[in-house]
């Protein structure tokens, strides 16, 4: 039985969303919205405003217009003591990990907990040691993120994101530039963790693998037409999407088991 | 059995530390059972972990299984990966032993030592390719140090030489009023600005701002592998970073030092002529009464030297520099210091030169 929190974080709705950096449009009429306990994946090709979209999701962006709300409470329009209270449900895995240079593994994780939590120093050590043995770095609490490789540094992120055992995970390209097997052994962590915890997790990804391995509900984004395409089940929309574009994305490399012919890719 | 009820969170009060202390006796198998967890969170598993080493030290067997299924899950989590071999930083503890310290810090500095002159071996490799005219590196990249270092260091060299020329006014003004000998003032200044203090400030302003900012620049670089994208096409980072780096700043620095002289002199001129009764004319006429083009030539000689110990002291830093954000902070920081350093040293050891030689 998961703790309650004081705000509830799900469903996370995206409504009527446009995304700009100043005045160059990213993304528009975005509106999908987020269950508990789904795992729901934003992809699109390179480029197309996935990472930028999550950073409007987790507040550090506003949007130029449309509403993200929070269990129906709209993430802007709450003053930002209450947004900020909000947002400490929130656990982030940014793309490179984001770690801290200057302090250790177990300090990097030990940070939200001494800022936001009355535990003393021992059960703060006590939960990052647990926290980096989850992701499978038992024994280097003591690290800095600058003697570690770059897979270790993104568990190690991911440790950090689980901290508070926030209510909603976003996950910024999780398994990207990591071998097969790491990559894997991540999907499964997530999985382990959406089963145990009961979180929402939000995963921004192009590797068809993890997103047919963890996604059950995705939002597929396009760089041309600059809005989302559609939504739904991966593998719904790998095999029986009307839009050309998102079956030859998600058929790529992936091998069909259904009786379909070839797509024809027109370069 | 032992059962559990309430929060077991974060936010809610502290569950017993002792395991056994809930016990009169020891028992020979303790079994935890969820009476009534109204929640729960990560707090959960950091007791029952303690508990069960607990349990495992005073040889009494835990069972768990009847805690919440996602707690259980979350501890096989934990427990699936074990701890790599050397992962733990047993052998790499810093010693606390003196002895070994001092051992450690003096081949530190040994090897500190050696690469600054192979660094410095490099840079003489460079400086030789440029002289026949075989050096690759961007003009560009030149010019934009140049400007940086140069036209755009003008207003805070200009502004605080004219200051340490009022300053030196002022002081002198002190002393040389008590014999009526004001006009000295003018050669205290001039001299004390073209021979020293002119270069001197430039040097200290150029390790501040120019300095600094090279060894952030290449540091960064460092920690985007900027630098091995460079080797890794065969550009020598020495040639096409560092070279173009000091020969900006051989250039400008005695510029920069010219103009501060001016500004110094101006700054003392404005002293002497508001607050010592001294007229403009009285007071460029003493100032250049006893000025020699050798006491010019020795502060640009100083100044020349100032510039490329700087750019020096930014390059190797920076190219040193390791790789994270906080490691390109230190690199700022050691090139100021160390320029700093370098300066000074290098003005005792010229201004004893000059004297020896006359």
């Amino acid at each position: 039985m998961k703790k309650e929190s004081p705000i509830p974080a799900a469903p996370l709705a995206v409504r009527d969303v446009e995304l700009r950096y100043g005045t160059t449009l990213i993304q528009k009429d975005l509106c999908f919205e987020i269950q508990q306990g789904e795992i729901f994946v934003i992809m699109g090709g390179s480029g197309c405003g996935k990472s930028t979209l999550l950073k409007h999701m987790i507040g550090l962006y506003r949007p130029h217009s449309g509403s993200i709300c929070y269990g129906g409470t709209n993430l802007w329009e709450l003053d930002p003591r209450s947004r900020n209270r909000l947002l400490r449900n929130v656990g982030v895995l940014y793309q490179h990990g984001a770690l801290w240079s200057s302090l250790t593994l177990a300090d990097n994780v030990m940070v939200p907990l001494e800022e936001y939590t009355t535990l003393n120093a021992k059960e703060r050590r006590e939960l990052a040691t647990l926290k980096l043995a989850m992701v499978g770095l038992a024994g280097f609490e003591d690290y800095m993120p600058a003697e570690i490789s770059g897979g270790m540094r993104k568990r190690a992120g991911l440790a950090r994101a689980i901290a508070m055992d926030p209510d909603i995970l976003f996950l910024d390209e999780p398994s990207s530039g990591l071998d097969p097997l790491t990559a894997k052994q991540l999907d499964d962590l997530i999985l382990e963790l959406r089963a145990a915890l009961g979180s929402t997790i939000v995963v921004v990804s192009h590797e068809l693998a993890s997103i047919f391995a963890i996604g059950n509900n995705s939002v597929f984004l396009d760089a041309e037409r600059k809005t989302m395409l559609a939504t739904g089940h991966p593998v719904d929309l790998r095999d029986h999407s009307p839009i050309p574009k998102i079956r030859q994305f998600l058929a790529r490399g992936v091998p069909r088991n259904d009786n379909t012919p070839p797509l024809e890719i027109t370069i | 059995m032992l059962g559990l009820s309430g929060a077991f969170t974060i936010d809610a009060e502290r569950p017993r530390e002792d395991l056994l202390s809930a016990f009169k006796t020891t028992p020979p198998r303790i079994r935890l059972v969820d009476e009534a967890i109204t929640s729960w969170d990560s707090l959960l598993l950091v007791v029952l972990g303690r508990w069960r080493e607990q349990a495992k030290q005073a040889q009494i067997e835990l069972d768990l299984s009847e805690m919440p299924e996602g707690a259980l899950r979350l501890m096989r989590l934990a427990e699936t990966v074990p701890q790599q071999e050397g992962a733990g930083r047993d052998e790499g503890k810093p010693s606390f032993s003196w002895l070994t310290r001092q051992g450690e810090r003096s081949l530190h500095t040994l090897e500190g030592f050696a690469s600054a002159l192979a660094f410095l071996g490099n840079v003489s490799f460079a400086l030789g390719r440029f002289a026949v005219g075989k050096a690759r590196y961007r003009k560009s990249e030149f010019w934009v140090t140049v400007q940086a270092c140069g036209p755009n260091a003008l207003l805070v060299v200009g502004a605080i030489s004219f200051l340490v020329g009022a300053i030196l006014a002022f002081v002198g003004a002190v002393q040389l009023s008590m014999f009526g000998a004001e006009i000295f003032v003018a050669n205290l200044v001039g001299i004390g600005m073209v021979m020293e203090m002119g270069s001197l400030m430039t040097g200290i302003i150029l390790a501040g701002r120019t300095g600094a900012s090279f060894a952030a620049q290449l540091g960064t670089m460092q920690v985007n592998e900027e630098i091995d994208a460079l080797e890794t096409l065969g550009i020598p980072p020495m040639e096409y970073l560092v070279l173009p780096r000091v020969l900006a700043l051989a250039w400008m620095t005695p510029l920069l030092v010219l103009y501060a002289n001016v500004f110094g002199i101006v700054g003392g001129g404005v002293v002497g002529v508001l607050f010592l009764n001294l007229s403009p004319t009285q007071y460029v006429s003493q100032t250049f009464e006893l000025m020699t083009l050798w006491f010019c030539i020795q502060g640009l000689i100083k100044g020349s030297t100032y510039g490329i110990l700087v750019a020096l002291c930014g390059c190797y830093r920076g190219l040193h520099c390791g790789r994270s954000a906080s490691a390109v902070g230190e690199a700022a920081t050691g090139a100021v210091v160390s320029g700093i350093v370098a300066i000074v040293i290098s003005d005792a050891l010229w201004t004893l030169l000059f004297m020896v030689t006359g």
